[in-house]
């Protein structure tokens, strides 16, 4: 009697999931293979997308590299910085609950509205940080130079991310057994060679996860560099979900959109795929 | 040594914390000036530096007629569209968790981790890969720019978070639990609802949290998919952004959109001192 009622309980949820999920799907498909305009709406023309896609478009392999670039960067940071903070409040320190629920906060705000209020900080003639960097003689253009404008985009990503990583390694290490650190304290470990030695290693799982479900997410930074910087100065801070925005939602090249968010999509599974992997070989040596 | 640690571990709180609530002072401060303290320059202390004005904040809840920008409609649309959907999520979620932690599925080479991947790896969908059919699609049914079009395709943005925390929740749940019940006589609806779902409230709440978090901050799709019937918060906000900011409101329409998930945070670290937390990252 058990295969009736499993049935019921993972149904609804599955097939409501594929229920919204197989049009778009399979239109992004076909709508990749088509040139679509307003007024004859789809047209097949086969791979003719995606070979303008790899031959002729260096715009959208920049926006991927910027993007790997970007993503990779905020992601190491975050996890530095979380990793650093997640240890700090774990034990032995004063106020820790305000702390943990402070440093949770930027986590919890809309990104494009921090953005927002990012953009008036950073702003060049108005803004506070130009303001005490002037007393200095210097005057950044934060979001007009183009290696400036993607420090200011990783700063923005990092206060808005940092936090999760926090969470997501604080409470793996409030879930860590307490027995290996008793041995190292009989053994009269330091505190660096404990970390190194203990926590560090007990952590590894818990980091990997951590930093796949960070690298997927800022996989798909989007917010941040449309209020930002729009894609600017130039393409400097466009990434590929930029482009293709632009692409299809602007410029309504809806088939070429459609190549290139498959192209991407493939892109995406293959390199976490791959990058979960090597993650585990490096951090899971034994 | 272990001065030094102290000293330096304080040092990096201290600097983390200025770098966490800066930009929240800053537009405190700001959601208090006006046009003229705005554009001298940067300023910081009320009655100091400038005269603090309540213009950014009346605005808040004037109507557009007036002037006004009018977030009330926004604020109640988007916390209608998370709570809907996050509750929608979280039941389909908690029911299809559930299946995959205690039962075993095989159709073919499809087993238990690969449906559990499945949903989650929704995750992995760039926001733009589905706006664009979401688009047409929503459009060729007449849901564009309304309420319940958002909310079908924030279930797709939420529901791979439930199932991700509840699945690994219930597999900490221990089977015996189910099994007393049934051999007490109920049927297997009657094990879950009325003794594995009661064991399973904090799995529910951070979940939930989860949730209305990645609900209440998603911006992508409510500004491709809704115009001018429906908005949300985040959208109307980011429209102040235009040429001549009025920063004065922009901040305080920010503080307002931010404070509601302030109590989110600390019920998430509340769960998190109580260790629930930890079963459903790894």
């Amino acid at each position: 009697m058990n295969f009736k009622h499993k049935y019921i309980f993972l149904f609804p949820g599955l097939f409501v999931l594929i229920g919204i999920l197989i049009f778009p799907i399979i239109f992004v498909v076909r709508l990749s293979l088509s040139g679509w305009n307003s007024y004859n709406g789809l047209n097949f023309i086969g791979l003719e997308n995606y070979i303008r896609l790899f031959t002729d478009d260096p715009r959208f392999w920049e926006s991927f590299f910027r993007l790997s670039f970007l993503s990779v960067t905020t992601v190491f940071l975050q996890y530095v910085i979380g990793f650093a903070l997640a240890h700090m409040v774990w034990k032995d320190i004063k106020f820790q609950r305000f702390f943990r629920v402070l440093f949770l906060i930027p986590m919890m705000t809309t990104p494009v509205i921090m953005t927002v209020i990012w953009r008036t900080f950073f702003h060049e003639s108005l803004g506070p940080v130009n303001d005490i960097l002037s007393n200095f003689g210097m005057s950044p253009k934060w979001l007009t130079d183009p290696t400036l404008a993607k420090i200011t985009v990783i700063i923005v990503e990092v206060w808005q991310w940092t936090p999760f990583m926090f969470l997501l390694l604080l409470a793996g290490l409030l879930s860590l057994p307490k027995e290996p650190f008793l041995a190292a304290a009989i053994d009269g470990a330091s505190p660096i060679r404990k970390f190194i030695y203990v926590t560090f290693p007990l952590m590894a799982p818990i980091s990997i996860g951590a930093i796949i479900i960070r690298l997927i997410e800022a996989s798909k930074i989007m917010d941040t560099v449309y209020v930002l910087t729009s894609g600017g100065p130039g393409t400097s801070t466009e990434t590929s979900s930029f482009y293709i925005f632009i692409k299809g939602l602007r410029e309504f090249q809806m088939g070429y959109a459609a190549s290139m968010s498959f192209t991407y999509l493939i892109i995406m599974i293959i390199s976490l795929t791959v990058i979960a992997k090597v993650l585990t070989k490096l951090l899971l040596k034994d | 040594m272990g001065k030094i640690y102290t000293f330096l571990k304080y040092f990096f709180i201290t600097v983390w914390t200025v770098f966490v609530v800066a930009p929240f002072l800053w537009a405190l401060t700001t959601s208090f000036k006006d046009f003229n303290s705005v554009n001298g320059g940067a300023t910081y202390i009320p009655w100091v530096d400038f005269e603090p004005k309540l213009e950014g904040w009346k605005v808040l809840i004037k109507s557009p007629a007036n002037g006004g920008v009018d977030i009330i409609e926004p604020y109640f649309n988007s916390l209608f569209v998370t709570c809907t959907a996050s509750l929608i999520s979280i039941v389909l979620g908690t029911l299809s968790a559930y299946a995959l932690s205690r039962y075993t599925f095989k159709a073919g080479f499809v087993k238990n981790n690969d449906i559990t991947f499945f949903f989650i790896s929704q995750r992995i969908m760039p926001p733009i890969v589905l706006s664009i059919p979401f688009f047409l699609f929503l459009g060729s049914i007449n849901l564009l720019d309304s309420l319940i079009g958002l909310i079908v395709v924030y279930i797709v943005l939420l529901m791979p978070i439930a199932v991700w925390i509840m699945v690994d929740f219930f597999n900490k749940v221990p089977r015996e639990i189910d099994e007393t019940a049934l051999i007490d006589g109920c049927n297997p609806y009657q094990a879950f609802f009325k003794v594995v779902l009661p064991n399973s409230i904090p799995g529910l709440i951070v979940a939930g949290m989860f949730c209305i978090i990645f609900g209440w901050i998603d911006f992508f799709f409510a500004f491709i998919l809704t115009f001018t019937e429906v908005q949300l918060l985040p959208v109307k906000i980011v429209a102040l952004n235009s040429s001549i900011t009025p920063w004065w409101s922009l901040s305080a329409s920010a503080l307002v959109s931010v404070a509601p998930l302030i109590v989110v945070a600390f019920i998430v670290e509340r769960y998190l001192s109580k260790g629930n937390l930890s079963g459903a990252i790894k």
